[in-house]
């Protein structure tokens, strides 16, 4: 569980972290070393790497949202087109990133293994 | 060994396929997939369009080391965003301008240039190359390359183009990529270097703007196809009710040219009989304005009064970006349009100025013979004559490149041709070569250089000689109490109705014969009657006035503009503001009547006669709320589709119908006017019943719409403001406005006043202004649209003048201060 928890909040810090240097893909290599240092089962590994970067993504277009007072969320979501809902661009920003990012953690899990059978 | 290799291949296989799907996804996320954007890229919250929500907190204040600036220099933004910017001299004031201007409204810069010199392609695709091609045809990049040459030949606009090319590039040179403007996301592409081409090319797309409402070819094939004299009656020179901006009575010296008339003229043009199916790109129709002034005499204060509102196409983000510059040489406030140096429509610490469009014809086509299709050779003046080439290479995105070969000749380049013909994308095979104001060389930064620095009006007059395209009707006010207007801009001397339609392009009889000399435009200084005004209606008697004015000219918001001012004094900023929102409908005013006199009672029913009452005791103005401006302007759309429908559809040939003023004025004169029956039909229709026609129909559409709960004016009208790139939530859409095309207040559906301005000349200036849009051009600003509900209100903004004095004001809410590096 300890691991579990260290991994997400890695995986959100290093994310973050990447983010200031690197393209917007850099959650995946975030999300990979930490799968690559925390040893854990795949499937946690894909959790760990998914709700990290959800919860980062979250928190940020969140952040960013209330203190733009929705302004741009609103327009945005009426092109995308998402009928407008603010809420639902966010979630679905942070699904986006997720994914990506849990299947980074999954390929740094499986990595591991491997190398550990050799 | 075996077992382990065994091992390895159960988890390589995940391996591999987790490693591809991330891969994979990643890919699929980076890439433009038809017009959405890349959906991982924007959507990543340190990256993507959520960088652009800016804190509505926001702080602007900065330190900044620019490179290439000479001295210390410092803006203050007030609460409004309005950057009052005081720089140690001229070249760092105009570096800074291009730096705000691009920190402000960089995407719409770019994309203005874009569409200016045809290379929408690149961004979207094929579905914009006959666009592009258009505009490639029409020399815009040419014309461009040619002012930018006379721009870098004069020392001062040298030097101001490219401080202010500098100042965009620092810019952009400092942007990060998660910091581009949200349109460069969504379109998924990256700002380019400015360049002073680039401001050349914005120019050129201003002038095409007020140059191009070309008729040409319409008017040609109207000609052939109903003879010169229908022609006459359909497109006359003049109205009866003109009043044009030079008062009728004023006498003109006599010309220093002298025009004459080919003799071949009347066989080889006037009769000829030639169609042609080219439907030319075109800008907005009634893209118009007003200005006025009123002299010391007419105003409470004793100093003049000078107003200002160009009406243009309305947008977001807007056209205008507002600011001071002051310099030790100058201190200018006003309107300043992001893609050049300078302020347009302003004031200084001296004087006022204010633009509206000339309307002048300045754009002709000839037809050209070519010896064969390779269009090598064309037969100019008895000999067959060397063409020139351009080659127009045009990016489309996702495909490989298009390079259009275009032929010029004497006359200009060949814009339509067998491989070309504009919208219609259909051809006689006729080679038309285009002759523009705006392809001589012109510097025309000069012009608003010396009008911005003017402190008299020898200064001003110096100013206007620089001033060739587009013409402009070029306002002054100065607190040294003169008032003054000039007609201005370099017009070619026509013999009358030369260039109405297409020309002989075989020899040079037809050609422009000379330039009036700037001195010989129409104008007016101090009269007598204490005010000046224009509203795009003809700038003098056409009677009277030696040189020919053809064109496209609106009559009746310069006829209710000196109504008013011709009975009004003692006259404040507060009455002028007045004056600007005022929307009664002269034009409704004079065809109203024949409505009410002619339209059958005997044959209304009941309902029709309670929409006829709305319509009758309507007070003329074209208010939000009334229902009258709603049925007046159905019945005279469906009056005018009734009159002309018959006549011109005859043929399928591209043709316009005759101006409103036209068909009201005619049937004013001469109530059996010709065009008024149908021709489709036995009998011989009459007025009475065209309108009661018409009247009918009209009720059938305002039933429909007041059963939409949109009969009121505004709510018909909804008048919106669109997104430059037609992002729609990026615009606005149902604003509840009044006024309209023939109202002082001419906010049509989405167009109108683009910035609205009143500055009393007083000792201390007294300046009101507003424009629909908002300072910062991004959409997730709350400045994008700040200013649009007060402007939809009619509302004003007192314009600041700072001085330097005055950094402690409580209006100033950040401040950068800036030095070179």
């Amino acid at each position: 569980m300890i691991k579990y928890i260290t991994a997400i909040v890695l995986t959100g810090l290093l994310s973050f972290a990447l983010g200031l240097y690197l393209p917007w893909w850099e959650i995946a290599i975030a999300a990979f070393i930490v799968a690559l240092i925390i040893p854990q089962k795949p499937f946690y590994s894909f959790l760990s790497g998914f709700i990290g970067v959800f919860l980062l993504w979250e928190i940020l277009a969140w952040w960013i949202d209330s203190k733009n007072d929705g302004i741009l969320s609103q327009k945005i979501a009426l092109i995308l087109p998402l009928g407008g809902s603010a809420v639902l661009l966010i979630l679905i920003t942070s699904l986006i990133g997720a994914l990506v990012a849990g299947l980074a953690a999954l390929t740094g899990s499986f990595c591991r293994i491997t190398k550990l059978m050799q | 060994m075996i077992f382990q290799l065994r091992l390895i291949k159960v988890r390589i296989i995940p391996l591999l396929s987790s490693l591809f799907a991330t891969i994979a996804i990643i890919v699929v996320l980076n890439k433009q997939w038809g017009i959405a954007p890349p959906i991982g890229k924007f959507l990543s919250p340190q990256h993507g369009f959520w960088q652009n929500a800016e804190p509505v907190d926001k702080d602007f204040e900065e330190t900044l080391k620019l490179p290439g600036l000479k001295d210390k220099a410092e803006i203050y933004f007030d609460d409004r965003m309005v950057p009052h910017v005081f720089a140690s001299n001229d070249e760092d004031a105009y570096y800074i301008q291009g730096y705000l201007h691009a920190k402000f409204r960089l995407w719409q810069m770019e994309f203005q240039v874009y569409a200016a010199s045809g290379r929408l392609s690149e961004l979207i695709g094929r579905k914009a190359l006959n666009y592009d091609r258009e505009k490639r045809r029409l020399g815009m990049v040419y014309a461009a390359e040619l002012e930018a040459k006379e721009m870098d030949k004069d020392p001062v606009t040298r030097v101001e183009c490219n401080a202010y090319t500098a100042g965009v590039n620092a810019y952009i040179e400092s942007l990060k990529e998660s910091e581009l403007p949200v349109e460069y996301k969504i379109i998924n592409y990256k700002p380019e270097k400015w360049s002073n081409l680039k401001t050349a090319l914005f120019l050129k797309q201003m002038t095409f703007d007020l140059d191009g409402d070309e008729t040409d070819f319409e008017r040609t094939n109207i000609k052939a196809v109903f003879g010169l004299e229908d022609y006459e009656k359909m497109f006359p020179v003049t109205q009866d009710s003109l009043d044009p901006i030079i008062p009728k009575g004023s006498i003109y010296p006599p010309p220093s040219l002298t025009i004459t008339q080919p003799k071949i003229a009347d066989s080889l043009y006037f009769q000829r009989k030639d169609t042609t199916f080219i439907v030319p790109q075109k800008p907005k129709k009634d893209n118009g304005s007003n200005n006025w002034a009123v002299s010391g005499k007419k105003t409470k204060s004793g100093a003049p009064i000078l107003c200002n509102d160009p009406h243009l196409g309305l947008n977001l983000p807007s056209l205008w970006y507002e600011m001071q510059i002051s310099t030790p040489s100058f201190n200018v406030y006003g309107a300043s349009l992001p893609g050049g140096p300078g302020v347009v429509i302003g004031f200084n610490d001296s004087c006022a100025f204010g633009l509206t469009n000339a309307g002048r014809d300045v754009m002709d086509y000839y037809d050209i013979r070519f010896r064969d299709e390779s269009m090598q050779d064309y037969w100019f003046n008895g000999r067959w004559k060397k063409t020139d080439f351009r080659y127009e290479h045009i990016v489309i995105k996702g495909e490989s490149e298009m390079i259009d070969t275009v032929a010029y000749t004497v006359f200009g380049p060949v814009v339509y041709d067998k491989k070309f013909s504009g919208m219609r994308r259909r051809t006689n095979g006729d080679y038309y070569a285009l002759r523009w104001k705006g392809h001589d060389p012109s510097n025309e930064f000069l012009f608003f250089n010396k009008l911005n620095h003017a402190k008299n009006y020898d200064d001003y007059y110096e100013a206007l000689r620089y001033l060739h395209a587009p013409g402009q009707n070029c306002l002054y006010a100065s607190k040294s109490g003169d008032i003054a207007i000039w007609a201005n801009g370099q017009f070619p001397a026509k013999w009358k109705r030369q260039g109405d339609f297409i020309m002989p392009g075989t020899d040079s009889s037809f050609m422009w014969q000379g330039m009036i000399p700037f001195q010989e435009n129409p104008h007016l200084v101090n009269p007598e009657r204490g005010y000046l005004s224009s509203a795009n209606q003809l700038p003098a008697d056409p009677g009277v006035y030696p040189y020919y004015l053809g064109g496209d000219f609106l009559e009746y918001r310069g006829i209710i503009i000196n109504r008013y001012l011709s009975k009004w004094n003692n006259l404040t900023p507060k009455d002028m503001i007045t004056l600007q929102t005022e929307n009664y409908d002269v034009f409704a005013e004079m065809a109203r009547p024949i409505f009410l006199r002619n339209i059958d009672m005997t044959a209304l029913t009941e309902e029709e006669r309670t929409y006829l009452q709305t319509l009758g005791s309507w007070e003329l103005h074209n208010d939000a709320d009334e229902r009258g401006p709603t049925i007046f302007a159905v019945l005279w759309e469906q009056f005018t589709k009734i009159v002309w429908d018959d006549d011109f559809s005859k043929t399928k040939l591209p043709m316009v119908y005759p101006d409103a003023s036209t068909l009201l004025e005619s049937i004013l004169k001469d109530s059996a006017y010709k065009f008024l029956d149908n021709v489709n039909t036995p009998a011989k229709e009459t007025l009475r019943d065209d309108a009661t026609l018409a009247f009918k129909k009209t009720v059938a559409i305002c039933k429909l719409a007041e059963g939409e709960g949109r009969l009121q004016w505004g709510k018909y009208k909804a008048t919106r403001i669109n997104h430059l790139a037609r992002l729609a939530p990026f615009g606005r859409t149902d604003l509840n406005v009044g006024g309209g095309k023939n109202c002082i207040d001419a906010i049509k559906e989405d167009h109108g006043p683009s910035w609205r301005m009143v500055v009393e000349l007083t000792t201390k200036t007294q300046a009101f202004g507003i424009y629909p849009g908002g300072q910062s051009g991004n959409p997730g600003s709350p400045y994008y649209e700040t200013f649009v509900d007060n402007w939809a209100a009619g509302k004003y903004y007192p314009l600041w003048v700072m001085e330097k004095s005055e950094t402690g004001d409580k209006k100033i809410k950040c401040k950068m201060d800036l030095s070179g590096q």
